[in-house]
């Protein structure tokens, strides 16, 4: 009887205090918790990808990459190429409208092609083969190329950060230097400006005149049907907290909880764990060739023998389910991936790292390997590092700092021992590096290129060739002659894949497989 | 008096001055840069270099602070870098939920540390008094969010009873203002409970061994009337300094719990900064707190005149 009046006044209680704190909020809205604070909402102007998160939600793109890794048309309704491959013709959809009411025109999508291609890698390259970009009429406009260029259709739908979304004119014509100051696309969600507060939550509301494509919805194309009526991006830093709000239900999706939260929420029988993104992320470890020793690549490439990419997983991931070894550059699975010349970075082999040292004549300076302490996912990659080198017969100086302080000195190119540095790790969202010209850490135009800055004609002609080539399968061999000459040069490590699934509401449905996570097609019952 | 209130005031110009100077060094000498956490992680350098021209952080310190001095001197407290906000309307945006999280904290502290104190005194070496000492001590030692995490686990997650995070203003509904602040300035005050309690008691036994006490006890005054009307009164000057110390130290407390609570105050917009290397705001921020910790320790010096007569500025 004790246990039972306990009880009674327990939902006694919780019902008073349930009665007390208002509803808040409609069933239709969805609280989600990003990996990270939303603070720049310009994704053409940073390469954050809680910002190109929201570009998703309020933008639209002229070509999407779907399930299976194809680049299908989203606002574009029809577009040719000439035989000659130099002229390629566009023509939007019908219907399609900015959230001020405006119609979507040619002109609108020139101007937002230029601002990104000033500032994203494949846009950058494709303007390198651009000779004119023009309206033809208010819906149509060409894009004249002076040669054939493999990419196109890929670059307009790339995926991931720095995604090519359209923007109205006036705004797109802001210079690609400076951020955007207003956040009207013609996407499926409308921001709200006036209810946003920066460090507590983003409000977009369902676009009542979006009109979504026919056909069904795969990764980040097709018809982007909303059900909901309004999504919030819950600012919410502690992961811990996440969980707990998650749990106690106050929001719906966690976007990316560590990995050592993942047991406890899978024990719970109102949270389901969502692989959202099986392409996953994928480990670097990056080598400054323009200071001593890594500006000898026997050095370099003794490192990559000495390490191992399951070392790192255990190390990182922990849990076999959430991370697998990959040989391929381009991420397994996808269609430029092989195997080949990647097993040195499967399994150590100190002899041949020291025997490579002793050709080099490795002075044993001290190797700087810098390592974040607050990206948790990144903190257990330096030890290994520091633990293999050693084994290969390198001296190694670990430091240990902040993820901001580390991003800060990555920009260094002074020696090692001065301030600069010699190793970093960091991961890729898969999504960015499935081909050689997406992959910014294959650049190898010395300054021009990601932190490091390898300087290698060699593997630019390759590249260009790969950029040129508009035939799959010679595609596919040139992919495959750029991770070799990556491996030859040993440009960069790449050291395993791994997944962070989300966790979610169990009335949550209809969450879609893509590399970038996004709310049209999500539906949610109930409370 | 009011000479005093204006040489005090006076002299929180160097001490602002002083903060102002450290606080900007201090942050362009701290390893990080703002440019290169703006621009992302697939950034270039030549990106990174281009923001950092366009914040001006390539200029000489030097012309670095005598710009943002000159703006703050004009009332010009600067815009974020991240958020692309001024700094004012960051700070006004954010001060309601720490105050309110402060004022509730205090308040809650004051009102169970004061009269537990004059009880654990009255009833001093019995096992009231150790009791609370006991949970005097407890709240010393464990960290705050040690305990926040607990009344969350407890009070969220297995009762069910209160929010797990989040704040909602005033003008939002004052039922859902004040439950979501039960928690966080429960979890606030125990330190302050702790401190405030030892403080009242031992101030208290020492007043009641003084001459007046044992004259207002042998007049025949209830032992209440002594307690509350002689000892308790000039016992004041002690407990409202640890009262006013504790006002200075919620600042960082505030920090803390806001985090474990998800509450988007001025310390969670300072860790951000501090994270993000967001010097207009840090700096400001920091500036500002300064502020109140010299207006708080002012107030405390007036207070007690207010409470012994024989003190006089």
């Amino acid at each position: 009887m004790a246990i039972v009046t306990t009880s009674l006044k327990r939902v006694a209680a919780a019902g008073v205090l349930a009665a007390f704190i208002s509803s808040g909020a409609a069933a239709q809205t969805l609280r989600v918790v990003q990996h990270g604070n939303l603070t720049i909402l310009d994704p053409i102007w940073t390469t954050a990808y809680v910002t190109r998160n929201h570009g998703y939600l309020i933008y639209d793109t002229l070509f999407s990459t779907d399930g299976n890794y194809e680049i299908k048309p989203q606002m574009v309704d029809k577009w040719s190429v000439s035989q000659d491959k130099l002229t390629w013709s566009f023509t939007l959809r019908d219907g399609l409208e900015w959230h001020d009411g405006q119609p979507v025109t040619s002109e609108d999508c020139v101007a937002s092609l230029k601002r990104w291609a000033a500032r994203d890698a494949m846009g950058l390259k494709l303007w390198d083969f651009v000779k004119e970009l023009k309206t033809v009429d208010a819906k149509t406009f060409e894009l004249v190329l002076k040669e054939p260029y493999g990419l196109v259709l890929e670059s307009l739908g790339k995926p991931s950060s720095q995604v090519p979304f359209m923007m109205p004119k006036r705004i797109a014509e802001t210079s690609p230097t400076e951020q955007i100051k207003s956040q009207i696309g013609s996407g499926p969600f409308i921001y709200k400006t006036d209810e946003s507060k920066p460090g507590e939550k983003h409000v977009y509301v369902k676009n009542p005149k979006y009109k979504p494509r026919a056909e069904p919805a795969s990764g980040l194309a097709g018809g982007k049907v909303v059900k909901l009526d309004r999504v919030e991006l819950v600012e919410m830093p502690d992961t811990q907290v996440q969980a707990n709000a998650l749990i106690a239900g106050e929001i719906d999706i966690v976007e990316a909880p560590p990995h050592d939260l993942l047991p406890m929420l899978k024990a719970e029988k109102n949270i389901v764990l969502d692989d959202w993104n099986p392409l996953g992320h994928q480990f670097i470890i990056r080598f400054n060739h323009v200071v001593k020793p890594f500006d000898n690549p026997k050095i370099r490439l003794a490192a990559l023998y000495a390490i191992n990419q399951e070392d790192y997983l255990k190390a990182t991931v922990g849990n076999a389910a959430y991370y697998k070894t990959c040989a391929a550059v381009f991420i397994c699975g996808t269609p430029f991936a092989t195997d080949k010349g990647g097993d040195i970075l499967l399994k150590s082999n100190f002899e041949k790292s020291k025997e490579l040292l002793k050709e080099a004549g490795y002075d044993g300076t001290p190797i700087v390997v810098m390592q974040s302490t607050t990206l948790p996912i990144l903190t257990n990659t330096a030890p290994v590092t520091k633990s293999l080198l050693e084994r290969g017969g390198f001296k190694v100086d670990m430091q240990s700092m902040d993820w901001q302080t580390l991003v800060s000195r990555r920009t260094k190119k002074d020696p090692a021992d001065k301030g600069g540095w010699n190793i970093l790790h960091t991961y890729s969202v898969s999504a960015d590096v499935l081909n050689p010209i997406s992959t910014s850490y294959l650049v190898a135009a010395g300054d021009k290129g990601w932190f490091g800055w390898p300087t290698d004609p060699e593997m630019e002609k390759l590249r260009d060739a790969f950029a040129k080539e508009t035939d799959p399968a010679k595609q596919k061999a040139l992919a495959e002659k750029v991770q070799l000459r990556a491996l030859e040069t040993a440009q960069y490590g790449w050291i395993g894949q791994w997944y962070g699934p989300g966790a979610h509401r169990s009335n949550i449905k209809g969450w879609l497989k893509a590399p970038v996570p996004v709310f049209w097609n999500i539906e949610k019952t109930g409370s | 008096m009011l000479a005093f209130i204006a040489r005090r005031l006076i002299a929180t110009i160097p001490v602002i001055l002083f903060v102002a100077v450290f606080v900007f060094m201090l942050l362009r000498l701290t390893p990080g840069d703002p440019a290169a956490i703006i621009a992302g992680d697939n950034a270039t350098a030549d990106q990174v270099d281009a923001i950092r021209a366009k914040l001006g952080l390539d200029e000489p310190l030097l012309t670095q602070f005598m710009i943002w001095s000159g703006r703050v001197l004009s009332g010009d407290f600067g815009e974020s870098f991240f958020f692309k906000k001024t700094v004012a309307e960051l700070i006004s945006q954010r001060i309601e939920p720490t105050l309110m999280l402060s004022l509730c904290t205090i308040v809650l502290a004051v009102l169970v540390a004061v009269p537990v104190g004059v009880l654990a005194a009255s009833r001093q070496g019995g096992w009231v008094d150790r009791i609370v000492m006991g949970f005097s001590v407890m709240g010393f030692s464990v960290p705050t969010f040690v305990i926040g995490y607990l009344l969350i686990y407890v009070f969220a997650i297995v009762l069910g009873w209160l929010p797990v995070q989040g704040y909602r203003r005033i003008s939002e509904g004052f039922g859902d203002f004040i439950i979501r602040l039960i928690m966080p300035s429960v979890t606030l005050a125990v330190i302050y409970v702790a401190l405030i309690s030892r403080i009242t008691r031992a101030s208290v036994i020492e007043t009641l061994g003084e001459d007046y006490i044992r004259t207002a006890r042998a007049k025949g005054l209830p032992g209440r009337v002594v307690l509350l009307r002689h000892a308790l009164r000039n016992a004041a000057v002690p407990i409202i300094t640890v009262i006013g110390i504790g006002i200075a130290l919620l600042i960082g407390g505030v920090v803390i719990t806001e985090s474990v609570y998800n509450i988007p105050g001025l310390g969670r917009l300072t860790v951000d900064a501090v994270l993000a290397r967001d010097f207009p705001v840090i700096q400001i921020v920091i500036m500002m707190f300064s502020f109140v910790f010299v207006l708080i320790n002012l107030i405390i010096d007036l207070a007690y005149s207010v409470l012994d007569p024989r003190i006089r500025y």
